[in-house]
C-alpha cells in the first residue's frame, strides 16, 4: 500500500504530536510517584461521592440512576418505534476496525487505551453473537498507517478474540482511508440481503492518508456501508462527517464505563434504512444432526470425524458447527434456536409504566405487597411502598430490578405469560 | 429472608426451583395412556424428593412454582420465615407438606375459577413460559443478594403437551437462562416427549429425563439429581443418565 504523508489533516496531526510529548512528560512524573499516591491522583475516588442536603458525604446512588437512565433509553426506543414501522436487519456483516496506532498506547484509560479496547471488544463480540446469531464479524487493525485484516468475516466468537489478543501492540500513525478502503473491498462482496456495517474504535486525533479520504467516504456511502465511530480522545471532524454521510452514529467515550456502554449500544440490530436493505427471501437449510458413531469427512476441516456434526439437507455434506454456510453448495445452514434467538427484536415487550406516587400513598393497602416476578417485598421497612412499575397489559406490579431484567434479558412479561386470556394479545404471530 | 445474608454459603449449596404442572386437563384427563400415576401419588413422590434435598444440607433452598392452565404462582419458598418455623402441632404432617398443600389447593381452586369464563378449545397445554419466567426472575433476585449465593437450578416436572403459541416466550426464557448459566432439568411425565424441554435442557446443559416407570418417580428424581445437587454425589448411579434426544426442531 502506498503510504505518503500527504494528508489533509497535517495541522491536526502536529497538534496531536505536541500533545503526546506533553503526555510523555506527565508519564515521567507519574513514574516518580509511589503507587499509593498514583491511586489518588488517577482514580479520583472523590468523584463518586455526593453531598446530601445536610452536608454529609454519600456514595452516589447508582441503582436509581441506572434505572432512570435505562428508562430514558427505553422511552426513546419505543418513541422511535411508534413513529414508523421499523424494519430490523438481522443478518449483519460487521467489521470492527481497531486503531492500534501510537495513540492507543496512551494511559488515560487504565492500564492503556488498547487494553481497555481489547477487553471490551471481547465482551462486545460475545454479546453481539448472542443477540445476532445469524451475523458475521471481522476484525481489522490500523498500525503504522497501514490497515491489516486480522480475521475474515466469520461467526465464531472465540477465533476473533484469540486473534485480537495475540496482536495487541501499537505503533505508528493511524489511517482512516486505508482502513475504509480495505473494508470496503471486503464488504462489497457480501450478498445484498446482508447489512454492511463498520464500527471504528478510534484512539488517534489524526489520520494519515495516501489520498483523498472524502472520495473514500463517498464510496462507502455508495456501497451502503453504515459506518459508526467511537472516539477515545476528542471529537474529530472527519469522523463526524463519515458517520453523518453513511448513517452511522458518532460518539466519544468519557471514561471506561461510558466506552463500554457506547460499544454495547451497537450490539442490538440497528433499524434498517429502507433503501439500504431490500427485503427479500433467503434460502436456508435446517440440517439434521448426524447419528452418533457415523464416520464421515467434514467439509469444513476436511478430516474424518465420528459422531456429532450436521448434514446439509441439499448436498448431504457434513459440517461441524451451526450456523454456517455449506462449503459445497453455499446454502445457509441454521438451526431453529438460532432464528428464535432473534425473535425478541421483532416482538419487543411494551415498556412498563411507573406507578404514580400519589396512587401509592392513597391506596397502598390495596396494592400488592410483593413483586410479581421475584416475590421481593415492595414495602420499605416502615411499611411505606417503594417505587414500582406495572405492565400496562396485565397490570401486575414489578420491582425495578425485575423491570430491567425483563426488558434487557428475559424479553417476556411474567405477568402476561402467566395468564391464559392475555395470550392472544401478547403473541401477534 | 432477613436471616439469609448472615449465612455462609459454600460451593455446594443449591437452590432448586421446581415447576409443578398442575394442569387439570392433564391430571384429570383420560387421555393419559400411562394412567398409573395419580396427582396425589405424584405429589407424594415430589414432596419426598424435596424433603430429601433439604435434608442433605440445611442451607439448601427449594422454591415450588405451580404451572397451571390459566395462571402460575409461587406455592412454596423454603427460605421464608413462615416456612422455617416447624409447627408439627397436629403431629401428622411435616410443616413443609401442610403449608405447601394448603397453598397448592388454593392455587388450583383459583386456577379453576379463571377457566370458567372461557372453556378450553382443544388446547390442553399448561403455561410453561409463565412459570419459567417467574423462576428466572426469582433466580435474578438470588444473584443480586450478594457474591455468595446458592447455585440455582430449575427442574420442570411437566406432563401436559407443549403449547405451540408459547414457542417464542419459552425460547426467550431458555436463552435468558443460558445467559445467566442456569441449567434447566426436565422430567416429562406425560405420554409424549416435550420438544420445548428437550431444547431447554440441551441449550442450558441440564438433564432431560422421561421415566419409563412412573411409580418409581422418586427413585428417578433422586438418582438423576446426583447431578442437580452436589451432595448427591454420595449416591451411585446404576447407568448413564439419559442424554437429551436432540433433534433440531423443524
Amino acid at each position: 500500500m502506498n503510504y505518503n504523508k500527504t494528508n489533509n489533516f497535517g495541522e491536526r496531526r502536529l497538534n496531536g504530536e505536541d500533545k503526546e510529548e506533553d503526555d510523555d512528560d506527565d508519564e515521567g512524573n507519574g513514574r516518580g510517584m509511589e503507587a499509593w499516591e498514583r491511586a489518588y491522583a488517577d482514580e479520583r475516588s472523590w468523584e463518586s461521592l455526593q453531598e446530601d442536603e445536610s452536608g454529609l458525604l454519600r456514595p452516589i446512588d447508582n441503582n436509581t440512576m441506572q434505572h432512570a437512565q435505562y428508562r430514558r433509553r427505553l422511552r426513546t426506543l419505543s418513541a422511535t418505534a411508534a413513529t414508523s414501522r421499523i424494519q430490523k436487519g438481522l443478518i449483519r456483516y460487521l467489521y470492527i476496525i481497531i486503531d492500534l496506532s501510537r495513540a492507543a498506547g496512551e494511559m488515560d484509560f487504565k492500564p492503556s487505551r488498547m487494553v481497555v479496547v481489547a477487553k471490551h471488544v471481547e465482551a462486545f463480540i460475545r454479546e453481539f453473537f448472542d443477540q445476532n446469531p445469524l451475523s458475521h464479524i471481522g476484525l481489522v487493525t490500523i498500525k503504522d498507517g497501514v490497515a491489516q485484516c486480522l480475521t475474515d468475516l466469520g461467526g465464531s466468537p472465540d477465533s476473533h478474540i484469540k486473534a485480537l489478543m495475540g496482536k495487541l501492540e501499537c505503533s505508528g500513525d493511524s489511517s482512516l482511508q486505508n482502513a475504509l478502503d480495505l473494508v470496503h473491498d471486503y464488504l462489497n462482496k457480501i450478498p445484498s440481503y446482508g447489512h454492511r456495517e463498520v464500527l471504528i474504535l478510534y484512539s488517534a486525533l489524526s489520520t494519515c492518508d495516501p489520498g483523498d479520504v472524502m472520495e473514500t467516504i463517498k464510496e462507502c456511502k455508495k456501497s451502503k456501508i453504515r459506518c459508526s465511530v467511537i472516539g477515545l480522545s476528542a471529537e474529530i471532524y472527519i469522523c463526524k462527517h463519515l458517520c453523518q454521510e453513511t448513517g452511522g452514529s458518532y460518539s466519544v467515550a468519557l471514561d471506561e464505563y461510558h466506552f463500554k456502554e457506547l460499544l454495547l449500544e451497537h450490539a442490538p440490530p440497528p433499524p434498517a434504512i429502507a433503501e439500504f436493505a431490500v427485503g427479500n427471501l433467503i434460502k436456508m437449510g435446517f440440517p439434521q444432526r448426524a447419528a452418533e458413531g457415523v464416520i464421515s469427512i467434514c467439509s469444513c476441516h476436511k478430516e474424518a470425524k465420528a459422531g456429532g456434526g450436521y448434514t446439509c439437507p441439499r448436498c448431504k455434506a457434513r459440517v461441524c458447527e451451526l450456523p454456517t454456510e455449506c462449503r459445497i453448495c453455499g446454502l445457509t445452514l441454521v438451526s431453529s434456536p438460532h432464528l428464535a434467538r432473534s425473535y425478541h427484536h421483532l416482538f419487543p415487550i411494551t415498556p412498563f409504566e411507573e406507578v404514580s406516587p400519589t396512587l401509592l400513598n392513597n391506596s397502598y393497602h390495596k396494592l400488592t405487597k410483593t413483586c410479581f416476578g421475584c416475590q421481593q417485598s415492595l414495602l420499605h421497612s416502615g411499611n411505606r411502598p417503594t417505587l414500582r412499575v406495572a405492565c400496562p397489559k396485565c397490570n401486575q406490579h414489578f420491582c425495578l430490578d425485575c423491570d430491567i431484567y425483563i426488558h434487557e434479558s428475559l424479553h417476556n412479561c411474567p405477568g402476561c405469560e402467566s395468564l391464559r386470556h392475555s395470550k392472544p394479545m401478547n403473541n401477534n404471530e | 429472608m432477613a436471616s439469609a445474608p448472615s449465612k455462609q454459603y459454600s460451593d455446594d449449596v443449591s437452590l432448586l426451583m421446581v415447576l409443578l404442572d398442575t394442569n387439570p386437563f392433564f391430571w384429570g384427563g383420560t387421555n393419559t395412556t400411562t394412567g398409573v400415576l395419580s396427582f396425589s401419588s405424584f405429589l407424594t413422590h415430589v414432596i419426598s424428593f424435596l424433603n430429601s434435598i433439604i435434608l442433605l444440607n440445611q442451607l439448601n433452598q427449594v422454591v415450588v412454582i405451580a404451572t397451571g392452565f390459566n395462571s402460575c404462582d409461587y406455592i412454596y419458598e423454603s427460605s421464608t420465615s413462615e416456612a422455617i418455623i416447624v409447627n408439627s402441632d397436629n403431629g401428622q404432617m411435616p410443616a413443609l407438606c401442610s403449608k405447601m398443600l394448603q397453598k397448592l389447593e388454593e392455587f388450583v381452586i383459583r386456577d379453576e375459577q379463571l377457566s370458567k369464563e372461557n372453556s378450553p378449545t382443544g388446547i390442553v397445554s399448561s403455561l410453561l413460559s409463565g412459570s419459567l419466567s417467574l423462576a428466572l426472575c426469582y433466580i435474578q433476585k438470588v444473584f443480586r443478594s450478594g457474591p455468595l449465593h446458592p447455585h440455582p437450578r430449575i427442574l420442570c416436572l411437566q406432563g401436559s403437551p407443549d403449547g405451540p403459541e408459547q414457542y417464542v416466550a419459552v425460547m426467550n426464557a431458555i436463552f435468558s437462562a443460558q445467559r445467566s448459566m442456569v441449567p434447566i432439568d426436565s422430567c416429562v411425565i406425560g405420554a409424549q416427549h416435550s420438544a420445548f424441554l428437550q431444547q431447554a435442557s440441551y441449550i442450558t446443559g441440564g438433564v432431560y429425563l422421561k421415566p419409563q416407570q412412573l411409580d418409581g418417580l422418586f427413585q428417578y428424581l433422586t438418582i438423576q439429581s446426583r447431578r442437580l445437587v452436589p451432595d448427591m454425589g454420595m449416591i451411585c448411579t446404576p447407568t448413564d443418565p439419559h442424554k437429551p434426544n436432540c433433534a433440531t426442531y423443524p
